[in-house]
């Protein structure tokens, strides 16, 4: 049985000796894929967000229904960092077939919380032991037999509860919350955490340093996962057609588009403007949204590493005809099957040259949730705007794992449809103007051109869609110059929305000669450490990716530096080779630090690995 | 002369054909023409799809005002249904070969009826792969004899029956030589709210039309065997009897189609009512059983809803909504985010 090494750093707590730790550790839950564990998780990350402790959560899971281990760790943070942490100062530990592991891998000082009823005896003299009568607590409680196993997890809410002062008010509230206010189900489980956390009070004698407090750090603060942010974003964005294929981790993505498709329907009939498509395939499903784009939609679909695979024949077809459409990639370990339950980076280089011959796909870079809402409605924008398939790049870390967030931002432009001919009057109107319409002529000579869509009541509005050689009237030609012509144009299309793309965000002193350049979800990490640097002398820059191809900032951020770190989560150092591969004569300075070890980027290891890197 | 929108048949016409003169496509092609003609179809309303292959090139040959998309090979159904969920209102036409449906795109083909996309779905079958110079396609005779690949072991696919297993509603077989019923059955699917599947043979002159091939127009020609006479009625004819009705002896089936026009069956096969599942799957297991080239309405029933009927989408065309439509208010964002605090 494959087991998740979680890192531990080398500080042990025999430093806090006599003094409480308040609202700065982290808590690990080993439990067994589909035991009921992750209500139980988020009643306690929920508790924690109502107490105003900033949180994290990260789900570690198998590819697996039911059995394989799961390890869930949560992170309270007074300084507000929610990156992951390498450490878990406390193991609660539920299954017993990675116990010896996960005890094991506490550190001194640690805590470690266990079924009384497994007897497993306390072989670690440096931590200490909290032994939890699960099944007789289970027993006190009134619970039909169908849901023991799943509410057994309640039992350790409970005695977290009473040993870490989470009030008990708040943890119902938190399973009322989870339970999506309904008061039967939060009952029933309450009751179980009531008994646990009596039996706590009642028999454990408290010897660790670790406490919450309440603070007021999560007022006004969201608690949602990267892919749900993703669907709202795309319904705020005008989405109206979505096709898709199963495939972890993006499959909630489509989820969270069917759970508010209500914001979306037509108050009168009641009728959907959101068409949502399970796809035979990834193949078909990139197809639909090439053909709903092709006909005037706002059409997006969600998959991962394997689907992207099989939907590059079409993307490419999408770039070379000028298709706008939008495809969500969460990324998740590859190469091949590779870890489906694992995130990773990994997909960079593949998605932003998809397709066979020269392509270059427009790619986002979402960094937090409320980036994925952004992108959710930007990216369609973009696509219409550029007549192409938009690329964004997630990742499981982003995507499924809970998030604390500011409220999400209404959307500060109006929906742009690019230069759409839409209807009559609009292709009346240009002709009238132009003196004709083609669909593939560089009107405006900024390499976008104008198209119409099926419908538009006029004999001539009609064009023959292709993947085949083209000239700027969309008539099939085998000719050099026609080819050069049109693929010249699309690449300066593309090379244009360098400035039209989000943009990087950049920290920077004119004082401080070190870079830090990353993207996606790595940011809380690289935040952190930077802190952790800063702390030991060395003051950084920073920079983040949103969007390829590259804004010239990239470069002129590269330039400034004496030395430049790449950090991302990849084998391959893959963002960094696109920065060599644009500026490769002024590159020699930069260092490529790729993770790549399928769990999400810590604060430690960006430190360390910034710290090897300055020879310190 | 003009037609209902003032159109001469020659205004549904596009490019000039760059296919094997003879090609049978080019003759699927001029009666799709005129029945777009006969039918006044409005062509900034049709949308024209294809994959790859010879027959897929045939869509940038007629109806010059429609759009068309030659997407890739087998996976026109997956574009078509994406664009008629953009815009339900919109007529489509879908053709494509046997090597694009029958190998490639099968599983989209089936999926496609399966999801009762409405659009005409023709495939001009020849057995043969043109572009890359005569190999079999998954359509070839048992033992039919190609130049360079000799003799075709493996049974044939038959694309009839799978559209009917795959719960097509209209179904049909035809003869690329036999004009008329061609004309006949393309515009009786255009007035099917349903995918209308259409496998029509069409011979390759060039691969395929040596005389003992069953894709040749020598065999079609002198063995084709019409289940009935089909003639089609437009909206607005009245016809001779109030209700549809059945003769007992089979001589006469009448089917109102959703638009209002009718389908008349004139002496029909005894051993054939197209209205009934398990007679269209038992003719075409005779067919096959007995290399009978039998054409005509092999299967209709009562359209399934479509896909978009099924997803319960507004009338207007997605692609028409208005931006209000498209984005939520600001208070609507706002309350949202509360649910999430």
């Amino acid at each position: 049985m494959s087991t998740v090494n979680i890192q531990t750093d080398t500080k042990t707590h025999s430093a806090y000796q006599g003094e409480p730790v308040i609202n700065d550790f982290a808590l690990m839950i080993a439990t067994k894929n589909g035991s009921g564990s992750q209500t139980s998780n988020e009643v306690l990350i929920r508790s924690l967000f109502r107490m105003g402790i900033p949180v994290s959560g990260k789900n570690l899971f198998p590819s697996n229904i039911k059995g394989l281990p799961t390890w869930y760790t949560i992170r309270a943070s007074k300084d507000s960092y929610i990156a992951r942490r390498a450490t878990t100062d406390i193991a609660v530990t539920m299954n017993q077939d990675t116990a010896a592991e996960d005890i094991a891998n506490l550190p001194e000082g640690g805590v470690c919380i266990i079924p009384q009823e497994w007897k497993w005896g306390q072989t670690r003299p440096d931590i200490i032991y909290y032994e939890v009568p699960v099944k007789s607590t289970l027993g006190m409680s009134d619970i039909p037999s169908d849901f023991r196993d799943r509410i057994a997890n309640m039992v350790y809410v409970g005695a977290c509860a009473y040993l870490f002062d989470i009030p008990l008010d708040i943890v119902r509230q938190a399973l009322l919350d989870t339970f999506n206010g309904k008061e039967k189900p939060a009952n029933m489980n309450f009751g179980v955490v009531q008994n646990a956390y009596d039996w706590s009070k009642e028999n454990l004698v408290k010897q660790d340093p670790f406490r919450f407090q309440p603070l007021d750090l999560t007022t006004g603060k969201i608690l949602i996962t990267g892919n749900e942010a993703t669907a709202l974003g795309a319904l705020f964005g005008g989405i109206t057609v979505a096709a898709w294929y199963p495939i972890t981790p993006s499959t909630s993505v489509i989820d969270g588009v069917l759970d508010h498709k209500h914001l979306r329907k037509d108050p009168e009939t009641g009728k959907d403007t959101v068409a949502v498509v399970q796809a035979e395939d990834e193949l078909a499903a990139i197809g639909m949204i090439i053909g709903a784009g092709w006909a005037g939609a706002r059409a997006m679909t969600a998959t991962s590493g394997p689907g992207i695979s099989l939907m590059a024949e079409f993307t490419g077809l999408a770039y070379f005809a000028e298709i706008p459409c939008v495809i969500w990639d969460i990324t998740r370990m590859g190469p091949s099957t590779g870890l489906p339950t694992r995130t990773s980076q990994g997909d960079l280089l593949f998605i932003h040259f998809l397709g066979h011959g020269d392509t270059r796909q427009i790619t986002l870079l979402p960094g937090s949730v409320a980036e994925c809402f952004e992108f959710g409605w930007r990216a369609f924008d973009v696509a219409d705007q550029f007549q192409t398939p938009v690329f964004v790049m997630s990742d499981l870390d982003l995507g499924m794992n809970i998030w604390m967030s500011d409220p999400f931002v209404y959307p500060d432009q109006p929906l742009n449809r690019g230069k759409l001919l839409a209807n009559k009057e609009k292709y009346e109107q240009f002709v009238a103007e132009h003196g004709e319409w083609y669909r593939y002529r560089d009107y405006d000579k900024d390499g976008v051109p104008y198209r119409t869509i099926p419908g538009v009541d006029h004999m001539r509005a009609a064009y023959f869609t292709r993947g085949t050689g083209h000239n700027d009237m969309a008539v099939y030609s085998e000719r050099g110059d026609d080819w050069l012509q049109n693929l010249n144009r699309i690449t300066q299309k593309i090379d244009n929305s360098r400035v039209l793309l989000p943009q990087p965000i950049i920290d920077f002193d004119a004082q401080n000669e070190i870079g830090l350049v990353s993207f996606g979800s790595n940011d809380p990490a690289i935040e952190e450490g930077r802190d952790r640097l800063a702390a030991a002398g060395i003051k950084t820059n920073y920079l983040r990716v949103r969007a390829l191809p590259l804004a010239q900032s990239v470069k002129e951020f590269v330039l400034k530096h004496k030395r430049v770190y790449v950090l991302e989560n990849n084998h391959d150092g893959q963002l960094a080779q696109i920065i060599r591969m644009e500026a490769a004569e002024d590159t020699r300075h930069m260092i490529s630090l790729p993770l790549g070890d399928t769990l999400p980027m810590t604060a430690k290891w960006v430190f360390e690995s910034v710290m090897h890197g300055e020879n310190k | 002369m003009p037609n209902a929108l003032g159109l001469e048949r020659q205004d549904y016409r596009a490019a000039q054909s760059t296919l094997c003169p003879g090609c049978g496509h080019d003759s699927i092609a001029n009666q799709i023409i005129s029945a777009a003609y006969d039918l006044s179809l409005p062509m900034p309303h049709v949308v024209k799809f294809s994959g790859i292959g010879c027959s897929s090139k045939t869509p940038a040959y007629f109806l010059r005002g429609s759009h068309g998309f030659n997407a890739v090979h087998g996976r026109m159904p997956s574009v078509a249904t994406g664009a008629m969920l953009a815009n339900q209102s919109l007529y489509a036409i879908g053709v494509s070969g046997d090597g694009d449906t029958g190998s490639i795109g099968f599983g989209q083909f089936k999926h496609l009826i399966r999801r009762n996309v409405p659009m005409v779905y023709i495939v001009e079958n020849n057995g043969v792969y043109g572009l890359t110079k005569g190999q079999f396609s998954a359509t070839a005779d048992e033992g039919a004899k190609l130049k360079y690949y000799g003799k075709n072991e493996l049974p044939p696919i038959d694309l009839c029956l799978e559209a009917i297993i795959s719960g097509c509603t209209f179904v049909a077989r035809s003869f690329s030589g036999d004009a008329k019923q061609v004309q006949t059955l393309i515009k009786a699917a255009l007035s099917h709210r349903g995918t209308a599947v259409l496998d029509i043979i069409s011979p390759c002159v060039t691969f395929n039309n040596a005389p003992d091939s069953t894709k040749s127009y020598e065999y079609g020609k002198a063995n084709e065997i019409p289940l009935h006479q089909i003639d089609y009625m437009p909206r607005g004819f009245v016809p001779e009897r109030e209700e549809i009705t059945v003769k007992s002896d089979y001589e006469l089936i009448e089917v109102q189609m959703h638009d209002g026009s009718y389908i008349r069956l004139k002496q029909v096969d005894k051993d054939h009512d197209p209205r009934n599942r398990a007679a269209a799957l038992s003719v075409l297991e005779k067919a096959q059983r007995e290399e009978l080239f039998l054409t005509g309405l092999i299967y209709y029933e009562e359209p399934r809803p479509t896909l978009g009927e099924t997803l319960n989408l507004v009338d207007t065309p997605l692609s028409a909504l208005a931006d209000e439509q498209l984005r939520p208010s600001p208070e609507a964002l706002a309350k949202l985010m509360a649910t999430f605090g």
